[in-house]
């Protein structure tokens, strides 16, 4: 009897752990959305003045362009995903986000896999230095010098590859240990997209330390991610992208994010004004 | 399927593989020598030995691995300046990692393979140490002939378990920038995201062939050097 009662409590219990849930559910959804469907979009979470996660808050230009096209596209629920960079392709192709504004560079590979609307935004590989530091000024004065970048990513292979072959490449899986090992001196150099540079250069932590050396040596063209085919909503995307940049709310989130860092794109591409066709 | 032959052209996946051998077999010697060495100290007769063993185990093998890792790399070099390798080399990066990576794995292991170390002696007869003492072995004398010679052939099937796990453990060495299998897969996934879950089954097998004949070797021996009494 005695135990009988127990597991009628039990179920009462959960039964009523299962309503509350439910209950808080459609709390936040009404009261942060207002009107408008939900939309999950992945970002970066471990990028400065790119996508960053700061606590319960999401900093930088990829979020600020994702929020502003989410508006355009009529949704007024966002919730945000990370997607790293290994995970972004299966994140799109399961439906497990429908966009993602993740630094993601427009190639012929990855458009085997996921349909591209943007660029948004045109980066450039470029070098982070000491601020003292005057005698790398480019990519070619790298030989004989350490290099830091990310393990996977193509960009110190590159510099590797094409301009200096006696460089020593040093990898992470994080940017930030390039910094920190940057800081003390054990490589002389960072090498990754501008935008990123230009994001840990201006962190409260790194201010004064770093200089980015300012001569691109690439063209990352950052498109938004979409589900392979999905024509519509790539049209949509262009659309809100345009009217973000015709209507110099793009400029404002760029001096926001980037601004303060001194960073300089190239004029000819940023902001952007035309867009990939949708296919 | 160009990408398995872009595995061994491109990439040079077994390079990779072969890094990640050299990793497993240089850790795992290092951590039998330093896990012999704690489990000798906590079985030791001497009390501060015995502390300095349970320490050691208790926070090494309580500590995640990325971080002994991450520690190896940005505390003892970037921080300490502690260098393994000639400053002035041409490979002094790669050199300098493999090896803070060598030492990070076996300092984690060295706690796995005492504590199977220590299970081994736990399975020697205490008549046997009793029977050392008796014709006047000293301690260390009474472990070198008697004891430890039975303790290994009883541990060996632990021993196997820990050599399985420190293959695929080798892989956390990536954080630091080995170029060791796992390494590569994620520059191969960076490139080909079209036929990633083929990368992926690639990088799976050349695991699964490195680790299923360890384990059959060692359940194999375990068998045939076991302590019949």
């Amino acid at each position: 009897m005695r135990q009988r009662l127990i597991a009628a409590l039990g179920i009462v219990g959960l039964a009523a752990t299962g309503l509350t849930a439910c209950g808080d559910d459609s709390g936040s959804g009404s009261a942060s959305g207002g009107s408008g469907e939900k939309v999950t979009i992945g970002i970066k979470y471990d990028q400065p003045g790119i996508g960053l996660k700061e606590g319960a808050n999401y900093t930088g230009m990829d979020v600020d362009v994702a929020k502003y096209v989410a508006k355009e596209l009529g949704y007024g629920d966002i919730t945000f995903k990370e997607a790293p960079s290994a995970q972004r392709e299966t994140l799109l192709a399961n439906g497990q986000v429908k966009m993602i504004f993740a630094s993601y560079s427009i190639t012929d590979a990855r458009k085997e896999k996921v349909s591209f609307a943007g660029p948004y935004l045109t980066a450039g590989q470029d070098l982070l230095v000491k601020a003292d530091n005057t005698d790398i000024t480019g990519p070619d004065s790298l030989n004989g010098k350490k290099l830091c970048s990310v393990t996977g990513s193509t960009s110190a292979q590159k510099v590797k590859d094409k301009f200096a072959d006696t460089v020593q490449l040093q990898n992470y899986d994080t940017y930030s240990k390039c910094v920190e090992a940057l800081g003390t001196g054990s490589i002389d150099a960072l090498t990754t997209d501008n935008t990123i540079l230009a994001g840990y250069a201006s962190q409260e932590a790194n201010k004064g330390k770093f200089k980015v050396v300012g001569k691109t040596f690439s063209t990352e063209r950052y498109g938004v991610g979409l589900k392979k085919g999905d024509t519509e909503t790539c049209t949509k995307v262009n659309d809100a992208l345009k009217k973000m940049v015709d209507s110099g709310e793009w400029q404002k989130a760029f001096d926001k994010n980037l601004g303060a860092s001194g960073l300089k794109l190239d004029p000819a591409t940023n902001p952007p004004k035309t867009f990939d066709a949708c296919a | 399927m160009d990408v398995i032959s872009e595995f061994f052209s491109e990439y040079d996946g077994l390079q990779a593989f072969r890094t990640t051998i050299y990793l497993t077999l240089l850790s795992a010697l290092l951590a039998l020598v330093i896990g012999t060495v704690v489990a000798v100290m906590r079985v030791s007769p001497i009390r501060v030995l015995q502390l300095i063993g349970t320490a050691y185990v208790n926070i090494i093998r309580n500590t995640p691995l990325t971080l002994v890792i991450v520690f190896c790399n940005l505390g003892l070099f970037v921080q300490l300046g502690l260098a393994l390798a000639n400053k002035d080399s041409h490979t002094f990066i790669n050199d300098n990692n493999f090896r803070l990576a060598v030492l990070g794995l076996s300092v984690y292991h060295a706690s796995f393979v005492a504590e199977a170390i220590r299970s081994g002696v736990n399975t020697v007869p205490l008549g046997q140490a009793e029977a050392a003492r008796a014709i006047g072995l000293p301690f260390l004398k009474t472990l070198r002939y008697v004891v430890l010679p039975q303790a290994f052939r009883g541990a060996i099937a632990p021993l196997g378990n820990v050599l399985i796990a420190l293959t695929k453990n080798s892989t956390v060495a990536s954080v630091i920038g080995v170029t060791e299998a796992s390494a590569v897969m994620k520059v191969m996934m960076e490139n080909r995201p079209d036929v990633i879950f083929v990368v992926f089954g690639i990088f799976a097998l050349g695991f699964v062939i490195l680790t299923l004949p360890v384990g059959v070797l060692f359940t194999s021996l375990s068998k045939r050097l076991a302590v019949k009494r």
